[in-house]
């Protein structure tokens, strides 16, 4: 059997799944709930400065787009950190720690950027015996506008600081939650990793508009008419996610860096992934305010099974296992030539991998052979985009196939070259021309 | 009248059991319902259900605007190709036309719900009153459609709007044809067919003459002299006897004229039925037969048809709704005399066949099966005076591919010609694309040329 028991930065938990700082982790009654149906840690939801709370809109605070079958794909909020006073969550989060001892609990954070504002706050957290802090550097609304959240998290200078502050008043360990609202994440990561932080985690939401109402003309969630930009997450923001850890996990600077992977984890399959790309662990939110927290099962079982099929023991023979398959565009091997293949069986004759060629791609696929619906590849006009892969709605119907070495390219008329060429050294790149000469 | 009594009766059952028995046979499926069978669709290229359909709907685009909340858009694509769409989404045989051939059949056995969806959409257009087609400049041309059913309004909506004046002769009471006359009740509820029939109306440029029957009231050459174009859409009056002794006893019916009467009864508690019902045939007209016969109280129906069940006619999905309503239906079965007593059907003696060398024959064994009522269903003939020196092809009117006739400005379609199914989605293509074929030859100005020499 697999040990799926995680050590991130210190802190331990049976498994790698962490409910993410939000509405799941607002109080001590939905964090029992999540520790009894197993999650292995939380990120309890942003703690604001000690006075009166923050207050949330009191209409829609959701928004989503759907897939078929109204499947929620992508969900934005315009919720705030807790609303509830600095010491109700304070005196929960210690009772919860006590009672659940070998969960992690770590504490979100937002307060102003102001040094004083994070000393006074620090000790208060530190009293509650939670197993470290993250900095909320990446909510993008309301927050934004008052100098916090993604404020801070779009200033590397800004991070650099707030780190620095924790790390000079807490004993805790300490997580940056960064903002992908930003060009390069490897800006405030590297800022984070200058102020001594433990750990990154990323990304919080991304700055959005999910719908707008075609009848009132207001962007939705609608409060009273009108609407805000919210923050974008769930299954459609995943691979902006991956790429943002990837980045991550292979810049120099921040090599080796621990990272929280956050962003659409939705199965045990997403969850290897962002483990793969250099997340030690995984948090958890849309995944679960969708379905509930019983979700978890079937991440757990389903990432032990994994594992135990491939033989991978414990977490530590996963992560990062993909990052050194990152690469950037100009080091792909360009005499890698594959050709899409139609597995006539499994083909249900929908026609949409033709459509999809003839009109927008390279008009590779037929539509009738001698009279008859057949859908076949003409390898001759087939440049292994894999656009048909994606549009037939069949799993494993349309493959890849790469062609060996010293076979022919139909395409081309010339033979597979079995050397690794990129496009460095390629002939019409003027770069490789102008360092031959 | 005792539920189990005896004889030819009627009021075998509460009022409540009618109610239910004659019910819509599939409710429309409500928003939510069409949105996930909406979603099943995967927008096929050239799509097989398409091609598959008599009239050639664009049923991918019209799902489509399903899913995407726009069911008055979708209407329009049905519309477009079908103006009795609405019709054709209760009464098609779908499981032998476009959701036969849904590619979803291939890794599932489950089409997408095509007639259902197209139900959902034209409902909703046809309930709001939306009209989408706007008549032309007035042509001046003056076009007599025989018969009112669904090749007759067909053409006439084509024709009114392409800004031709439509008068339709019909020999019966009522609009519709087999709509209103010829279908079972249950599949098309609450009067549909004549909402329908004021739906495809409703375009203006349309009368309709009732009562006035061809080779009675008038004849073909009236037509011609009086009108620039003439479209024949006659159904098929006759019915097609079965050849044995016993068949003028009281308590053998035609299974058309029973399901007339049905239709047209207010009160199913009217409308007798006998205890034990034989029908004969294989075809749709027999399933509806007896379904029916069976919701009317009926103890025991027997359909008894002369060839194995992959003959029939009458698509598996009949053959099994009528299975699942308590019909039996035995094969290789032919009748041979009907027996009476005191004047009135007491059973129905039959003989076995089988196939030899390829023909069938009647193998000598026989049995007899109780009945007080049999209903013929074996076929309807085309019957018809007054179309002078029109050419005809094995008794039906000869046409060509657009629906021309032998004679010049004559056009025909619909089960009294010999082309394509006899199903309503298929007399809308004809009559529709006959409109288009006269359209063309008023367009042009030009002589016709006679197509069928």
């Amino acid at each position: 059997m697999a040990d799926i028991r995680n050590n991130f930065v210190g802190i331990k938990s049976p498994n790698p799944f962490w409910l993410a700082s939000a509405p799941p982790t607002d109080k001590a009654y939905n964090v029992e709930r999540a520790f009894k149906a197993g999650w292995g840690g939380v990120v309890w939801k942003t703690l604001g400065e000690q006075g009166p709370p923050v207050v949330n809109v009191n209409g829609p605070r959701y928004g989503a787009i759907w897939g078929a079958d109204r499947r929620l794909l992508g969900l934005n909020n315009i919720e705030l950190i807790t609303d509830r006073d600095l010491y109700t969550n304070l005196i929960e989060m210690k009772q919860v720690k006590k009672n659940w001892p070998d969960r992690a609990i770590v504490a979100s954070i937002m307060v102003p950027c102001e040094e004083n504002a994070w000393k006074a706050i620090l000790p208060l957290v530190e009293e509650t015996e939670v197993d470290g802090i993250e900095l909320n550097f990446g909510c993008p609304h309301g927050m934004s506008e008052r100098g916090m959240g993604a404020a801070v998290g779009q200033v590397p200078e800004y991070i650099e600081m707030v780190v620095r502050w924790c790390k000079q008043y807490s004993r805790m360990p300490v997580i940056t939650k960064l903002t992908p609202n930003i060009t390069d994440i490897r800006q405030p990561a590297r800022a984070a990793k200058r102020g001594g932080t433990d750990a990154v985690s990323l990304i919080n939401t991304i700055s959005s508009i999910v719908s707008v109402d075609l009848d009132s003309f207001s962007p939705n969630p609608s409060i009273n008419g009108k609407g805000s930009h919210g923050g974008y997450c769930g299954p459609a923001v995943k691979p902006i996610a991956l790429n943002m850890v990837a980045e991550i996990a292979r810049d120099p600077e921040t090599y080796g860096l621990p990272i929280s992977g956050i962003g659409g984890v939705t199965t045990w399959r997403d969850a290897a992934e962002f483990l793969a790309l250099g997340a030690g662990n995984v948090q958890v939110c849309t995944a679960a305010m969708t379905y509930g927290f019983k979700i978890v099962e079937e991440m757990i079982t389903g990432l032990s099974a994994w594992m135990d099929t491939k033989g991978h023991r414990t977490l530590d023979d996963i992560t990062g296992r993909a990052v050194q398959n990152v690469t950037d565009w100009q080091y792909l091997n360009l005499n890698y030539i594959a050709k899409a293949h139609i597995d006539q069986d499994a083909c249900i004759k929908c026609g949409r991998c033709h459509i999809a060629c003839e009109d927008t791609s390279h008009q590779a696929i037929t539509a009738m052979v001698d009279g008859v619906r057949h859908f076949e590849v003409k390898e001759e006009d087939c440049v292994g985009c894999n656009l048909c892969v994606n549009v037939c709605p069949v799993e494993n119907c349309i493959t890849m196939e790469a062609l060996p070495a010293g076979q022919l390219d139909k395409r081309t008329g010339r033979n597979v070259d079995p050397n690794y060429a990129n496009w460095t050294t390629h002939p019409n790149n003027p770069m490789a021309r102008q360092a031959a000469e | 009248m005792e539920r189990l009594g005896s004889g030819i009766e009627a009021g075998r059952l509460s009022s409540n059991e009618y109610a239910s028995n004659f019910s819509d046979l599939h409710p429309r499926l409500d928003k939510h319902e069409a949105l996930v069978a909406s979603d099943r669709c995967y927008f096929c290229y050239d799509a097989p259900c398409m091609t598959a359909c008599p009239t050639a709907i664009d049923i991918p685009m019209f799902i489509r605007q399903i899913s995407t909340g726009n069911p008055l858009g979708s209407a329009k694509t049905i519309f477009d190709q079908n103006i009795l769409g609405g019709m054709c989404a209760r009464v098609c045989p779908t499981e032998t036309l476009c959701e036969e051939v849904c590619v979803r059949n291939t890794a599932e056995d489950r089409p997408v719900e095509i007639g259902k969806l197209q139900r959902y959409a034209t409902d909703i257009a046809m309930e709001t009153g939306r009209q989408f087609f706007e008549r032309r400049a007035p042509s001046g041309k003056r076009i007599a459609v025989v018969g009112a059913g669904p090749a007759g309004l067909a053409a006439a909506h084509r024709l009114a709007v392409n800004g031709h004046d439509v008068t339709i002769l019909e020999a019966r009471e009522k609009s519709g044809g087999l709509n209103e006359y010829g279908i079972a009740t249950y599949k098309a509820v609450d009067d549909f067919a004549q909402r329908e029939v004021d739906y495809v109306t409703a375009i203006g440029g349309i009368t309709i003459e009732h009562g006035k029957a061809l080779g009675r009231d008038f004849s073909l050459s009236d037509l011609t002299s009086d009108y620039d174009s003439v479209f024949l859409g006659m159904g098929l009056s006759g019915v097609n006897g079965l050849g044995v002794d016993g068949e003028t006893l009281y308590g053998v019916d035609d299974a058309v004229d029973f399901i007339a009467a049905l239709r047209q009864s207010h009160n199913k508690a009217t409308v007798p039925i006998g205890r034990r019902v034989v029908v004969i045939g294989g075809g749709m007209t027999a399933i509806d037969a007896a379904i029916q016969a069976k919701l009317l109280g009926a103890e025991e129906v027997t359909i008894c048809y002369r060839r194995g069940k992959e003959n029939m006619n009458a698509s598996t999905w009949e053959q099994d709704l009528a299975a699942s309503k308590g019909v039996i239906i035995r094969h290789w079965l032919a009748p041979k005399s009907i027996i009476g007593k005191d004047g009135k059907v007491a059973g129905i003696e039959v003989e076995y066949t089988a196939m030899k060398d390829g023909r069938l024959t009647t193998t000598g064994e026989t049995g007899i099966i109780a009945a007080d009522q049999i209903f013929k269903a074996i076929g309807q003939s085309f019957q018809a005076s007054g179309l002078g020196a029109l050419q005809f092809d094995k008794g039906r009117i000869a046409v060509d591919a657009e629906g021309r006739t032998s004679l010049e400005t004559v056009w025909a379609g619909g089960d009294c010609i010999g082309r394509g199914e006899d199903l309503t989605v298929s007399a809308v293509a004809q009559g529709r694309d006959a409109a288009e074929s006269i359209n063309r030859m008023l367009a042009a100005g030009a002589q016709p040329a006679s197509a069928v020499a």
